[in-house]
């Protein structure tokens, strides 16, 4: 089972994909600049929240084209997980920057001091700079340069990153870890599936 | 989403197509959406917390340099797990806990174990403070509270000698409160002082805010303030007040034995294992750029109590 949009629909789609993921963005900086009291009385730590919830999402969701794909048989769906992965990283810069900027106010040695004494900033950090090199290799041309197996074995990266982020949204909260644990159920079900395909393969494979 | 939300209309409030392409039902509708809307704008405001002003005196305190926080923001963004673990739920919870009738009960180690209604609290005479509020997680807020030195409550029912600290409960009514429904802490939520601390000045037993009575996101009906300690030791909507021997275990301690000491002074030398508490944001600035004061502030009057004392290892 297997279907596909007609090719020139799919520059369009990808617009709109694009220009929806910049909603939380577009919305972050309209209130910064014309309604800041929108944000609470907390603004700082409401766009901290938004952007780290917003990496987590993007990620899943970059996680969850290959099993979507695959059960629907819409391959198209391969198409968008680059610019998926891209705004993972994106709204990652957006986290990182307003915690060094609101928080640490661009202070490094005290902001190094910080990432390296709290556990849960460690493993954000850790995230964030393991987020950069297949930020950078995400390109054809690095596609190309590494050679296929390479580039995909680069790229499961992705799945230690995921459970870094959860994790660090884990230790973050005080007592409450509703939404870390929904995240970490979902990434379980998305990890899950990719380990039980793969049994179903070498059984397969063994078989014949 | 987890802490914040776009608005997004409901199903219910959209106008179906059969609706909308019919002029005359749709006028009908409309006019049954009006009623509705206005029959849920009046349950709204019977059962939002009805705050009443208070009549007060200016109270002699330590002045700030900066201005109160906008009761706005002040009363919207609140630690108060009961009515749900993010900033913005005990806004919208809270209304449902009933704060009439009140009662709060003292007793333990007192001669003259008494409970007093909140109407007898509110009738004695009572003073606006000014004081700075400093949370645990590194914001603080500057808030004009009304109320009176608990010392002056404590004097009613004369505590014995045996008296060493005091424990402070809250109230927790599932029914009412839905953060009391899942086990996010020990409920009741308690708090507690050393004798010494509960008596000194500063300690106010708090029955408003910004000329009014408590909303009750911020506490209702009264609640303990004691300005030098982080926001947490604040017990919120008391209902027991116990005078006794032994240091109580407060519900923080409790859950983060080593997060959440009994102490609890504001001190920016002593970092929460989480987080440093060297700085602070002073709501609503962007950036944490307040440089934290030992004792937030209060030193002058309340660092002897401490003398002698090692802060780090009583946090």
């Amino acid at each position: 089972m297997s279907f596909a949009l007609p090719k020139r629909l799919i520059a369009p789609l990808k617009v709109i994909v694009f220009l929806l993921s910049l909603l939380p963005l577009a919305r972050i900086a309209y209130a910064v600049v014309l309604d800041p009291i929108s944000l609470g009385a907390n603004p700082a730590e409401t766009i901290l929240h938004m952007s780290g919830d917003w990496v987590i999402y993007f990620l899943l969701i970059t996680l969850a084209i290959t099993p979507v794909r695959k059960l629907t048989g819409w391959n198209d769906l391969i198409k968008f997980r680059r610019m998926m992965g891209l705004y993972a990283f994106f709204y990652a810069c957006v986290h990182f920057l307003s915690y060094i900027g609101f928080d640490r106010l661009f202070d490094l040695s005290d902001m190094t001091q910080e990432i390296v004494k709290r556990p849960f900033i460690l493993v954000g950090f850790a995230a964030f700079v393991l987020l950069v090199p297949l930020a950078i290799t995400s390109t054809r041309g690095w596609v190309l340069r590494l050679g296929g197996a390479r580039w995909s074995a680069l790229h499961k990266l992705v799945y230690p990153i995921a459970v870094l982020g959860i994790v660090h949204y884990w230790w973050l909260v005080k007592r409450d870890i509703t939404w870390p644990l929904v995240f970490a159920l979902v990434l379980t079900v998305l990890l899950a599936y990719r380990g039980f395909r793969r049994g179903g393969k070498k059984i397969r494979a063994a078989a014949s | 989403m987890p802490r914040y939300s776009f608005p997004t209309p409901k199903g219910s409030e959209i106008t179906p197509r059969e609706v909308y392409l019919d002029r005359r039902r749709f006028i009908a509708g409309a006019t049954i959406a009006g009623a509705a809307l206005a029959l849920g704008g009046a349950a709204r405001a019977a059962t939002a917390s009805a705050t009443e002003p208070l009549t007060f005196s200016k109270g002699v305190v330590p002045v700030l340099s900066d201005k109160p926080t906008a009761r706005e923001l002040a009363t919207t963004y609140n630690n108060y797990y009961e009515f749900g673990t993010s900033k913005a739920e005990p806004a919208h919870n809270a209304s449902t806990l009933k704060i009439k009738p009140w009662t709060v009960e003292i007793g333990g180690e007192v001669a003259k174990p008494r409970t007093f209604g909140i109407e007898d609290l509110l009738a004695m005479e009572l003073e606006e403070r000014i004081y700075r509020m400093r949370c645990v997680e590194a914001w603080s807020m500057v808030i004009p509270w009304v109320g009176m030195s608990f010392s002056k409550l404590a004097s009613l029912v004369e505590p014995t000698s045996k008296a060493k600290y005091v424990k402070f409960t809250s109230v927790a009514r599932p029914e009412e409160m839905p953060g009391v429904r899942s086990r996010i802490l020990d409920w009741p939520y308690t708090e507690g002082l050393r004798m010494d601390e509960a008596m000194h000045p500063l300690t106010l037993l708090t029955l408003g805010m910004y000329g009014e009575t408590l909303p009750n996101q911020n506490g209702a009906p009264v609640r303990i303030i004691t300005p030098w300690k982080y926001g947490f030791k604040n017990a919120k909507s008391i209902v027991r007040i116990d005078f006794v021997a032994e240091q109580p275990r407060t519900a923080w301690m409790t859950a983060g034995p080593n997060e959440y000491g009994f102490y609890a002074n504001v001190n920016p030398e002593v970092d929460h294992p989480r987080w440093s508490q060297k700085h602070e944001r002073l709501l609503p600035a962007f950036f944490a750029s307040r440089e934290t004061e030992k004792f937030n502030g209060y030193g002058a009057e309340v660092a002897s109590l401490y003398s002698g004392m090692d802060l780090a290892a009583h946090f």
